[in-house]
């Protein structure tokens, strides 16, 4: 049972539970405590020597918007932040009940009565952008993934397809999707025209501008893995006739997924950062939008609520690169990839 | 290069065919002027030179040579992995062309797919060769036999991973008998495994062999298991332009014992005549 836990704990990158588990199991007490200190304690006496050099340093930057926040002002904003969240949702449960109520008194006085429903349009919270700039980069992503990963076989099956369109990839691999920017909205803004849009367009300019950049980490990482695939593996399939569907499905594609894995995280880590940059850039609503309305803001709490979201992005950014290595620890025959 | 060696073909003809065997006694698997040219750098390197070889229904056919002779590439050209230049294998009167599971193939490292499991491993095949002619359940219980067979059913479900070096062999054996093959070609099947292992897996093949009666080409490198598996043992002369040097009979009644062998007279004969053709007549050329 133990063990179990162990392994899970092991598979989803909680190394640091570990010897947690194992001392209520009874091992023994040094090795464990020992253990807990190099994998626990270490990370945490760092993080400790980080914060009293910040608040240390912060205090002694003055800026034309006071003095620059150190983490008890920040750790103080992120509280601010989350209760004007938790008001705007309370404002916005406050109007949905009086919509109800209304529309049921003009429909109990006249049953024909014509009733409007509303949507609430307040202004989006801190969380609200974190949710809108996930989205964004989920489907930046799947995007990117759905185009990158069957080229990326192709490439890898046929060299001769993969030397045609290899100086392409070359050239249009460097290009900071920055600069794709006004094209992708200038296009959006041509080719997306619906008077009942699924997506709000600018959800779709950065979520294509997120596909531009995380397309090339994974269609090169896949098209160099199927391609490098052990010659005997590729031999089975001949010698049993296997159809090329199920040669590309059986033995190609399990056998390239911990290389094809590693483009994908690195094209997800690409894609988290671009998505800021973007919505900075276009104003698009996300975090990025959020930092830039802070810093045109200018009040006395901008920098610390800037800080706030700066954090975030850095732990979203970790948490997103986990998913994938926990993912890929599932799915992958190979179970050592590298945290 | 290549005109000149139709010309010698064509001087060669006469000679050859007088040497061949009545059309009556059709070979099951005949190799016939087999030559395969690789591309090198500014030309071509002829690996293999009109190599030619007959192989009888349930005959047990080791092929021997020092490293780099283009043993394997004889056995690759028979699965059909490899395009002969010029010549090329005959299996049952039909032209080998492609690779398939009649001539099922025991790689040197065993290559079972890591992602799958030993059962899985077999059962990919299976699925692939039986398709419309066995039932489901069918298959299952010909994926169990054949595991059962190289006594590999009690850790069918485990991953390749989790299991030793000849066990991983064994599954690859199991996966190639399940083929139902006309001919098992086998590329160095114990080479990576360590002598007892390898003594252990030599017994399997040969308990294997007398159920089932296969026809069987191996590559091998080792003299003993060649002189103890094979009915016929063909020794290659060294590379470039590798051809068949001599073909040894090994007449020595099954089953055969190794340890009974080991002071058998005539074992000792056919041993030390593979080995005197391998070091004395053709010592590898960077030895002399």
């Amino acid at each position: 049972m133990t063990n179990r836990l162990i392994h899970y704990l092991e598979m989803t990158g909680f190394t640091w539970m570990v010897p947690v588990v194992r001392l209520v199991r009874g091992e023994n007490l040094r090795e464990q405590l020992g253990e807990l200190f190099n994998r626990v304690g270490l990370p945490l006496l760092a993080i400790a020597i980080f914060l009293l050099l910040w608040s240390a340093l912060a205090a002694q930057v003055k800026t034309s918007l006071g003095d620059l926040p150190g983490p008890v002002q920040v750790w103080e904003q992120a509280g601010n932040l989350y209760a004007e969240h938790q008001a705007e949702r309370g404002r916005e449960r406050a109007f949905l009940e009086r919509q109800v109520e209304r529309n049921a008194r003009l429909l109990e006085a006249d049953p024909n009565a014509e009733v409007r429903w509303r949507s609430y349009t307040g202004k989006p919270t801190f969380v609200d952008q974190i949710v809108t700039s996930l989205k964004t980069v989920f489907a930046g992503f799947v995007l990117a993934s759905l185009v990158a990963i069957p080229i990326g076989v192709a490439c890898g099956l046929s060299p001769r397809l993969y030397g045609a369109i290899s100086p392409l990839v070359q050239v249009l691999k460097p290009v900071s999707p920055l600069a794709w920017l006004p094209i992708v909205t200038m296009v959006v803004s041509a080719v997306y025209v619906s008077d009942d849009p699924w997506f709000q367009r600018s959800f779709v300019t950065s979520a294509i501008t997120v596909m531009l950049c995380s397309l090339w980490p994974t269609l090169i990482n896949t098209a160099v893995a199927v391609a490098s695939i052990d010659r005997d593996w590729i031999n089975v399939g001949r010698v049993i006739r296997l159809p090329l569907a199920t040669r590309i499905f059986k033995i190609a594609i399990p056998a390239a997924l911990p290389m094809m894995f590693t483009g994908l995280r690195i094209s997800l880590g690409i894609g988290w950062m671009v998505l800021i940059a973007a919505e900075m850039l276009a104003q698009n609503p996300g975090l990025g939008k959020f930092i830039w309305d802070e810093f045109q803001n200018g009040s006395s709490n901008s920098l610390g609520r800037i800080m706030v979201a700066v954090l975030a992005i850095g732990i979203i950014g970790f948490l997103l690169d986990w998913l994938m290595v926990t993912l890929q620890k599932c799915l992958s025959h190979d179970k050592t990839a590298a945290q | 290069m290549s005109v000149l060696h139709a010309i010698k073909d064509l001087v060669n003809e006469p000679q050859q065919a007088a040497q061949t065997e009545p059309a009556t006694i059709r070979s099951f698997l005949d190799l016939s002027g087999v030559s395969i040219d690789f591309p090198v750098r500014g030309g071509s390197f002829r690996a293999l030179d009109r190599v030619n070889l007959k192989i009888a229904k349930g005959e047990y056919v080791s092929i021997i040579g020092h490293s780099g002779c283009g043993k394997s590439t004889v056995l690759n050209i028979v699965a059909g992995l490899l395009q002969a230049t010029e010549g090329g294998a005959i299996l049952e009167g039909r032209e080998v062309t492609q690779p398939g599971p009649e001539r099922a193939v025991v790689f040197q490292n065993h290559a079972l797919l890591p992602w799958l499991t030993c059962y899985q491993n077999v059962e990919l095949a299976v699925k692939a060769i039986f398709k419309g002619r066995k039932s489901r359940k069918e298959m299952r219980e010909w994926i169990e036999h054949n595991l059962k067979l190289v006594h590999m059913d009690h850790a069918m479900h485990k991953y390749p991973a989790e299991i030793s070096g000849g066990m991983k062999q064994r599954v690859g054996i199991a996966r190639a008998l399940a083929m139902e093959p006309t001919v098992l070609l086998m590329d160095e099947p114990f080479g990576a495994l360590d002598a007892l292992t390898r003594a252990h897996l030599q017994d399997s093949v040969m308990a294997i062999q007398a159920e089932l009666n296969n026809t069987v080409l191996m590559v091998t490198h080792d003299v003993d298991e060649a002189v103890l598996l094979s009915d016929k043992i063909v020794m290659m002369t060294n590379g470039p332009a590798a051809k068949v040097g001599e073909v040894l009979n090994i007449e020595l009644e099954r089953p055969r014992d190794r340890l009974a062998l080991a002071s058998d007279a005539r074992y000792n004969q056919y041993r030390s005549e593979v080995l005197r053709f391998l070091y004395e007549r053709q010592r590898r050329p960077q030895d002399v």
